[in-house]
């Protein structure tokens, strides 16, 4: 036996006992994900395809094959309906909340003087941004920008739009001041990754002579775009699981409705992660495609 | 050499468009107005909120009064707070974000903390899935979880969402798994490595140096965590309706509660509800969050900054 052989076997057994404690770490969270996640996805996906009545002792499948998926689709009109106005409204709120969150954390970087009541002041959504309080706000009309939809000038140039066109402007105009309640926590990741950036970079670059304009987009801008596609997936998550977001609740009523049912209900809580999802795919392939631009 | 008349310009030109080292009048006006207008936008629904909750039937119906009531009148608060039950829903509220937020924060730390000090195979996978419980909408987990508490009478039971939080399943758990599994990869590993030549237990190693070491993280993600919790209304109307009621349940049914404690038929017109009364109750809602923000807000923003909640 050579000293080489000896110090492999060390080798790999000290490998093995590094592998046997890192699983000990996170075995509790493997356990879990089967029990409380993986398990009830599973199930979920097996209800969609049955018709499920639940009495009290048992749970009662009819099969019924894709018939829940195609009747989400095809004949419940308000499903689909509910579908597309969801996704067009993630679509036109998310570069809002990107944009403007971007800016107040550009302003927070800032040095001026009243810096921590403003931060104290633009941090409030992350702590008050809640179904039923949104819901109260919304209904006292203390989320809408004030009267500008209502006014006839605005309501002349709506109704000159397209309707594939009206729907995002109507909703942008009626529902800004919502949006902007989404922001609190991407405002945080844009100021931490700011406060990374290396200032050396901009003490170069002033001295090279660039304005405050091009220092922006040529070192602020690129620095952000990690921050930029968590941001944008994080805003897509929370506007979609949102209690009060009308697919959800939609979903929800139907669950316990008599036409509806449980099996119905799943097989839309499928349709709509799918259609979440691919929403998240457009928006992160946009994302990487536009900082691939950028970057050249 | 320059005339007075030209050092007088330069000064005026640097008092309004700013210099290297500060900035100009024109620009800090702009900024604070901008700064002013936003802060509006988050402090209006407020203000309102408040306005609205301490002024009397007379206040609201008379068309005069807009912004200043004529007296302040706390009617609005006491009828609120019966109906909000306040003092049980508070406590249950307060237990139902608290323990939760506890027990999530310590089982993602050591989840965490395993994922970035640890090789073994299957992380890559481990750290997918992660991420994948971040994406996959709570609707299409939920029924089959609550079918499965009911046959176990655990529907009702603060237990059902106990449960999932203690296997690092809870509220947006990923979120708080991604941070420590950041955290522990950015803290110095040399210490540890000390400890495990001197004898010490992984275990060991996890509790007196590397949790130390990661306080901020811990304080900041706790305090995420009990807000989510607080604010969460899906999860906690299916899994807790018919057992615990939670402030904002409460308040989402504020109208009916209203209606059994004061019936319509039976009360004279000013004790009916109205939306004064309504944002009493949603003001009482979000209080006990706002004094614990401006407690902790200058510590907490400040160790937001720090801790890199950003993760890259």
């Amino acid at each position: 036996m050579s000293v080489q052989g000896r110090t492999r076997r060390f080798e790999l057994s000290f490998r093995a006992r590094e592998a046997l404690h890192g699983y000990g770490f996170i075995a509790i969270w493997v356990v879990g994900f089967l029990l409380f996640t993986l398990l009830p996805l599973v199930e979920t996906f097996r209800y969609s395809l049955h018709r499920v009545t639940v009495t009290a002792e048992t749970i009662q499948l009819e099969p019924l094959g894709w018939a829940n998926y195609t009747r989400a689709l095809f004949t419940d009109p308000t499903f689909v309906e509910l579908l597309i106005a969801y996704s067009v409204e993630t679509l036109v709120s998310v570069p809002i909340v990107l944009i403007f969150s971007l800016i107040i954390a550009l302003f927070l970087n800032l040095r001026f003087r009243l810096k921590g009541f403003f931060r104290t002041v633009f941090f409030l959504p992350v702590v008050i941004t809640s179904g039923p309080v949104i819901v109260e706000l919304a209904a006292q009309g203390a989320t809408s920008a004030p009267g500008i939809a209502d006014s006839p000038a605005v309501a002349a140039v709506l109704a000159e739009l397209p309707r594939a066109l009206r729907n995002p402007v109507e909703y942008l105009l009626t529902s800004f001041i919502l949006i902007l309640w989404f922001s609190g926590v991407q405002i945080l990741i844009y100021l931490a990754s700011l406060q990374r950036v290396d200032k050396a970079l901009y003490e170069a670059a002033a001295i090279d002579g660039a304005g405050a304009w091009e220092m922006f987009w040529k070192i602020t801008l690129p620095s952000l775009t990690t921050a930029t596609i968590v941001n944008a997936i994080f805003t897509v998550i929370t506007l979609s699981h949102f209690s009060e977001n009308p697919v959800t609740r939609y979903i929800y009523g139907q669950t316990y409705a008599v036409q509806g049912g449980i099996g119905y209900a799943s097989a839309m809580a499928f349709l709509y992660f799918v259609a979440m999802a691919a929403l998240l795919a457009l928006i992160y392939l946009g994302l990487t495609v536009w900082a691939r631009k950028e970057a050249r | 050499m320059l005339s007075a008349r030209q050092r007088q310009l330069d000064r005026v030109r640097t008092f309004l468009f700013g210099s290297r080292t500060h900035y100009g009048a024109v620009f800090t006006v702009f900024l604070y107005a901008l700064l002013i207008a936003i802060g509006f936008v988050y402090l209006y629904p407020l203000l309102f909120m408040f306005v609205t909750s301490i002024k009397s039937p007379e206040d609201l119906l008379n068309p005069m009064v807009q912004w200043v009531p004529t007296q302040i009148y706390t009617e609005n608060y006491a009828k609120a707070y019966r109906v909000l039950n306040y003092p049980q829903t508070l406590t249950a509220s307060v237990v139902m974000s608290v323990v939760p937020s506890a027990l999530q924060v310590a089982v993602a730390s050591l989840v965490g903390y395993g994922l970035a000090r640890y090789r073994f195979p299957g992380k890559g996978l481990v750290l997918a899935l992660v991420l994948a419980t971040f994406i996959i909408p709570p609707q299409n987990t939920v029924i089959p979880q609550m079918l499965t508490y009911k046959q176990y009478g655990l529907l009702g039971s603060p237990l059902s969402l106990f449960l999932p939080a203690a296997f690092g399943q809870g509220f947006k758990s990923a979120i708080f798994i991604l941070v420590f599994y950041q955290t522990f990869l950015t803290l110095p590993k040399v210490l540890e490595e000390a400890a495990r030549l001197d004898g010490a237990s992984d275990l060991r190693i996890f509790l007196t140096i590397a949790l130390p070491a990661a306080v901020p993280a811990f304080i900041v993600l706790f305090v995420f965590s009990v807000v989510w919790y607080w604010n969460e209304t899906f999860l906690t109307v299916i899994f807790l309706e018919g057992g615990v009621t939670t402030l904002p349940m409460q308040l989402s049914k504020f109208a009916q509660a209203y209606e059994n404690l004061y019936p319509p038929g039976v009360v004279n017109i000013f004790d009916r509800l109205n939306e004064a009364i309504k944002m009493a109750g949603t003001f009482l809602n979000i209080l006990p969050l706002l004094v614990m923000y401006f407690i902790l807000q200058r510590w907490f923003v400040e160790s937001i900054e720090r801790t890199g909640i950003a993760g890259e």
